[in-house]
């Protein structure tokens, strides 16, 4: 008998989104929380935590990394420096 | 999601451009199956480690001369804990199973270091052990904050951060005992004497004796070579216990101002491998210890499992 798997994810503080710090086995939600609480905030690291099933989380698979990541690779119009602006329009 | 499968030739030129480029590996990369046994292997000992290294400290919980000294003995014991379960953690991302890495352990399939089959004899243990045990792993440590697999790097920083609070409140203990009775000076030393060359033992052996490094060394898993992080930890320490007023038991050891390290002398490779395969002072009993305490937890398990269970159908009831 095994307990699931569920990823932990902290906040350190508050304006700082919730990171991923690691995983921990535990039989529900609520002793995962408290057992992520011992294991990773033992010293002020958070001010909040999510657990999430491990088997809940979908991934990009890192083997088709170039073509899934490939629609944002040649668009560099959606950067500022795409457009050239005389240099001495002010405030642009 | 189109399925594409790139071969294998291809796989293991990508892998060995990102270790070249000290980009990190993560967990769903493609790796050589050699590079994954050697991580499960090596992060699941050292998994082992830190939790069977609960055990010589925790002998001294009940007896900590002070509230303060227990206070500080608890916490240092519980950070060996999360230590084996950040590392343990990082093995799961390889695809290795907790239960069986626990199975592994209790049943003496996988190592510990050896020097946790020591025995703790008096109160001055404690202090040796944050000295010169968690300073020789913190050597060791440092180097794999930037080995190459994502997770066990991650792992090490949390886990480097935290020793520096155990080698600290052991010489300071030292420190404390030092200013004592000539009998509380005598217990230093004398756990310095014990403690010296198992600590040194810590590095593994000597770099001709020791066959995985040079592979290690290659997949930058390991980042310096045993006999190159026990120099470091010689030449560290030493300046350490001249400020403590201790002597370090090795009639060798000496400046060597040509090479700019101390010389010093060969441990007992005879009793490392002892102690390695089994047979030092403690190795029975800590093996015992562990596999107790998880064998009279399994009601907790499965209590706790039950009623997640239970919750979880009431649940779907009320739903």
């Amino acid at each position: 008998m095994s307990w699931p798997l569920w990823e932990v994810f902290v906040r350190g503080k508050r304006g700082l989104n919730h990171v991923h710090v690691g995983s921990l086995h535990a039989p529900d939600a609520e002793l995962a929380l408290r057992h992520a609480r011992d294991v990773y905030t033992r010293r002020n690291e958070g001010v909040s935590i999510w657990v999430v099933p491990a088997g809940a989380i979908t991934a990009s698979s890192p083997d088709e990394k170039d073509p899934f990541f490939a629609p944002s690779g040649d668009k560099v119009y959606r950067h500022p420096t795409f457009y050239v602006i005389p240099d001495d329009v002010p405030h642009l | 999601m189109s399925e594409r499968t790139t071969p294998e030739g291809e796989l293991e030129r990508q892998f060995e451009r990102t270790v070249a480029a000290e980009a990190r590996i993560e967990p769903r990369d493609w790796m050589p199956d050699g590079y994954r046994r050697t991580l499960i292997r090596q992060i699941a000992q050292h998994a082992h480690s830190e939790i069977i290294g609960m055990q010589p400290e925790g002998n001294w919980i009940t007896r900590a001369p002070s509230l303060r000294r227990k206070a500080i003995l608890l916490a240092k014991v519980q950070d060996e804990a999360g230590h084996g379960l950040y590392l343990y953690s990082a093995t799961e991302t390889l695809g290795a199973d907790r239960e069986e890495l626990t199975r592994n352990l209790i049943e003496g399939r996988q190592k510990y270091s050896s020097i946790f089959n020591y025995p703790t004899l008096t109160f001055a243990d404690v202090g040796v052990i944050g000295w010169l045990v968690d300073g020789a792993a913190i050597c060791n440590q440092v180097p794999l904050c930037r080995t190459s697999y994502g997770p066990y790097a991650r792992a090490m920083i949390r886990i480097c951060k935290e020793e520096s609070f155990h080698q600290r409140q052991g010489y300071e203990l030292l420190m404390t005992m030092m200013r004592g009775t000539e009998e509380q000076r005598r217990m230093v030393q004398d756990a310095t004497n014990r403690w010296w060359w198992p600590s040194l033992m810590m590095f593994g052996p000597p770099d001709g004796d020791s066959p995985n490094t040079r592979q290690s060394m290659a997949w930058r898993i390991k980042r310096h070579t045993n006999d190159e992080l026990r120099q470091k930890f010689v030449d560290m320490t030493v300046p350490q216990a001249e400020r403590l007023g201790v002597t370090l038991p090795d009639p060798e050891l000496r400046w060597n101002p040509e090479r700019g390290h101390y010389d010093f002398g060969t441990p007992d490779w005879a009793e490392f491998k002892r102690v390695v395969s089994g047979d030092g002072p403690c190795n029975a009993q800590r093996l015992a210890h562990r596999r107790k305490a998880h064998e009279d937890g399994a009601w907790v398990r499965e209590a706790a499992a039950a009623y997640a269970a239970r919750r979880s159908a009431e649940r779907k009831g009320a739903a």
